[in-house]
């Protein structure tokens, strides 16, 4: 009946502290902080300026080419200044600056709470709504989701999954949006499926949120052609080719895309991003982040503004602990430190967690035993020792040919180390580099 | 017995000599006739195969030097004006003039002058932390303090100073061979020219960002006020995004800039102390 992947994985700690809390929502801050950037692909350009009066939803970066998405005001207000700040990733980035004023909403935005099921647009018109509400994949890799709906000519679609996994430690916002938006998310679940015209949708959820699958299971039943899939607890089951795999029991290929086996997955909160701009017109303007941690006073799920800074969301979590001595953003396992709490929440934020002093700090770092626990944790089949090393002494070439772009940089290996070595932050630096490699030889 | 003795040592010298002679065939065949030059070019040059020169190591750099026809952009840092002196005797050529040069590292961001915003307890390593975020302090332009530069040094001139943070760069060993200019990736080390008494002016800093963010970030920053293109007689100073740049070819060392700039993000080295006011703290740091 539960199903997993069969190669590598751990099981850390679940620590799902924030799963029994409901969705609240985050009053609209003073001022938000919008970054043109916040997906994989080109930078959108500002199409306000200084002094613009904006509203709610309103276009204010369009995207710029294909891969790219647009991004819309979450908030009324008064455009402040265009500039350079830090955002998530630490270095400074464009963004749009917003006075609040208010809380007016564009007139095309239907607001009203009740759920719209009957599709009405045809497959072109929902792929380009989702183009223009700049919707992006919210598992975290935020890439632009009209791109993974249409389906390249030469490739078949046969099956679309759903990723309802979310395996990473602590995380819950994808988990209170099926409990508390089944029925809106199956209505999206059935947008993606007609945008990408199959006829079967897995969505699979492991097996710590039975309330979760029975909820799904239950309105399932009211939807055509979508199962629900209880999965065993095992990180990373999140990452797409595991995912499949467990699913479906399709290996995708070394380098290659779902796509290349007939799948598309896609995560639940782009299935609710999807109905929301679909039936209610409704561009991605807001999402739920798990804040949480051992000693948060008020660890929850909040639905907020994209572009609310960050120690917003701390604050109303009951402020940071003073044992607190890192932030992530991010899930524990493949969220990235924050060096200042003061950074916009972007469309790929699924979780703020709150580590105190003693848990985050980093154990020395000892030689390698060849122990090979690394190259059993591993769930794409690589030796993580391997690579890892041969990054970190520059030998490029052999670590490509050791498939280091395979890895999804899950952190297993890291993780599972006795000796607690370094081992991803090599491997994402090696990976980086042999990208780059590849498009210059390409461009040449 | 004798006889199979007798039979063994005709055999095996029948088989050597027919070995022989296929031997100077092949070789005749297959001869690789090199100039010999290379050999005595190569023995002259240092043999620390640093790759400053910009070839894969002293025989690849000789080889190149012999079938040059001229010495222009041909040059050993490492052995400077006296190894190519002696490699132009061999060569029957004119040496060219080549300026010595010298390292420096263009960030002053010690702790007291930048303040950490986070710490970062990663990897060791420059290239990972760059990928990974803007570093600790506010400036994301500045050194990132893991020491990549001091670990691919081939002749032991640099090292981590643990109260400034930085790489210091010692002037007598460095050999300007640009091996650290190469590990850095902000890409704040740079190679000047290398003038009497190593004395050196130059900007310390790489921010290219607005005058009120640098400022904030570091209190040492260059702001790209200008004032230091202005007050230079030598044209030596240009301002690019935000940042000045003192042009080591250019620059005669007048000392006209430094007392302007209104952060202190000019430092002077090696020169004797002037009587009015102390040498800036700053300089005993790096020096």
């Amino acid at each position: 009946m539960f199903k997993t992947f069969p190669k590598g994985g751990i099981h850390p700690p679940e620590n799902k502290l924030t799963a029994d809390k409901p969705t609240a929502i985050l009053p609209v801050p003073a001022q938000v902080t919008v970054p043109v950037s916040q997906h994989i692909g080109a930078p959108a350009t500002p199409v306000v300026e200084k002094g613009a009066v904006v509203r709610a939803g309103q276009l204010i970066a369009q995207a710029k080419g294909f891969v790219s998405a647009n991004i819309h005001s979450p908030v009324s207000g008064k455009v402040s200044k265009i500039d350079t700040v830090v955002d998530t990733t630490g270095y400074k980035q464009t963004a749009i600056v917003i006075d609040v004023e208010g809380d007016e909403w564009v007139e095309t935005v239907d607001r009203s709470a009740g759920l719209v099921k009957d599709i009405t647009l045809s497959r072109e018109q929902i792929i380009e709504r989702c183009q223009q509400c700049g919707l992006v994949g919210l598992g975290g890799a935020t890439f632009p989701t009209h791109i993974k709906l249409t389906v390249p000519a030469g490739k078949k679609c046969d099956m679309v999954i759903i990723n309802g996994v979310e395996c990473e430690p602590y995380l819950t916002s994808d988990h209170r949006l099926m409990l508390e938006k089944g029925a809106e998310v199956l209505t999206g679940v059935s947008i993606i499926k007609k945008a990408l015209g199959v006829e079967s949708v897995i969505i699979g959820i492991e097996a710590n949120k039975p309330d979760a699958i029975s909820n799904l299971t239950e309105l399932a039943k009211g939807f055509e052609g979508i199962t629900v899939q209880p999965l065993k607890v095992k990180y990373p089951q999140g990452g797409e080719k595991q995912l499949i795999k467990a699913c479906t029991g399709r290996e995708v290929p070394s380098g290659g895309l779902p796509l290349d086996v007939g799948v598309v997955v896609q995560n639940v909160g782009t299935a609710f991003a999807v109905y929301e701009a679909v039936q209610k017109n409704k561009p991605l303007v807001e999402r739920v982040v798990t804040v949480t941690g051992k000693s948060v006073k008020n660890p929850g799920n909040f639905q907020v503004r994209i572009g609310t800074p960050v120690s917003a969301l701390i604050e109303a979590a009951g402020g940071m602990p003073d044992d607190t001595g890192k932030v992530v953003n991010g899930g524990p396992m493949m969220g990235k430190a924050l060096a200042i709490t003061d950074v916009p929440v972007t469309k790929g934020t699924s979780g703020i967690i709150l580590f105190p002093a003693e848990e985050s700090k980093r154990a020395e770092v000892l030689p390698c035993i060849r122990c090979g626990k690394c190259s059993s944790a591993c769930a794409m089949g690589l030796e993580p020792w391997l690579i890892s090393a041969l990054s970190q002494k520059g030998m490029f070439e052999k670590a490509e040919q050791e498939r280091i772009t395979d890895c999804m940089e899950c952190g297993a290996c890291a993780y599972i180390c006795p000796a607690k070595r370094p081992l991803l932050d090599y491997i994402r630096l090696g990976k980086a580099t042999v990208i780059r490699m590849a498009r210059e030889r390409i461009t040449k | 017995m004798s006889s199979t003795v007798l039979l063994t040592i005709a055999m095996l010298s029948a088989l050597g000599l027919l070995a022989a002679v296929i031997l100077y065939f092949v070789a005749q065949k297959f001869k690789v006739i090199e100039d010999p030059r290379i050999d005595t070019v190569t023995e002259a040059l240092p043999g620390a195969n640093c790759g400053g020169c910009g070839y894969t190591g002293c025989r690849a750099f000789a080889e190149a030097l012999v079938k040059s026809t001229s010495f222009e952009g041909l040059n050993c840092p490492v052995g400077g004006a006296e190894t190519m002196a002696k490699i132009a005797i061999i060569l029957d050529r004119q040496p060219l003039a080549v300026e010595p040069k010298v390292a420096v590292v263009r960030c002053n961001g010690t702790p007291d002058n930048a303040t950490r915003t986070s710490y970062y307890d990663g990897a060791v390593s420059c290239r990972v932390a760059h990928a990974l975020y803007g570093g600790q302090t506010g400036c994301q332009y500045g050194c990132l303090g893991c020491g990549d530069c001091v670990e691919s040094c081939k002749f032991d001139a640099m090292y981590m100073d643990p109260v400034t943070e930085l790489p210091v760069i010692l002037d007598d060993k460095c050999v300007a061979c640009g091996a650290c200019v190469k590990a850095c990736p902000r890409n704040i080390i740079e190679l000047r020219k290398r003038n009497k008494k190593d004395r050196k002016i130059f900007i310390s800093c790489m921010n290219k960002d607005k005058g009120g963010p640098a400022r904030k970030a570091c209190k040492v920053a260059c702001i790209g006020c200008g004032k230091c293109v202005k007050v230079c007689p030598y044209e030596a100073i240009t301002m690019e995004n935000n940042l000045a740049f003192i042009d080591s070819t250019k620059c005669k060392l007048c000392r006209k800039c430094a007392p302007e700039c209104p952060t202190g993000a000019i430092l002077e080295i090696g020169f004797p102390v002037k009587e009015a006011k102390p040498a800036e703290p700053a300089d005993a740091a790096v020096s």
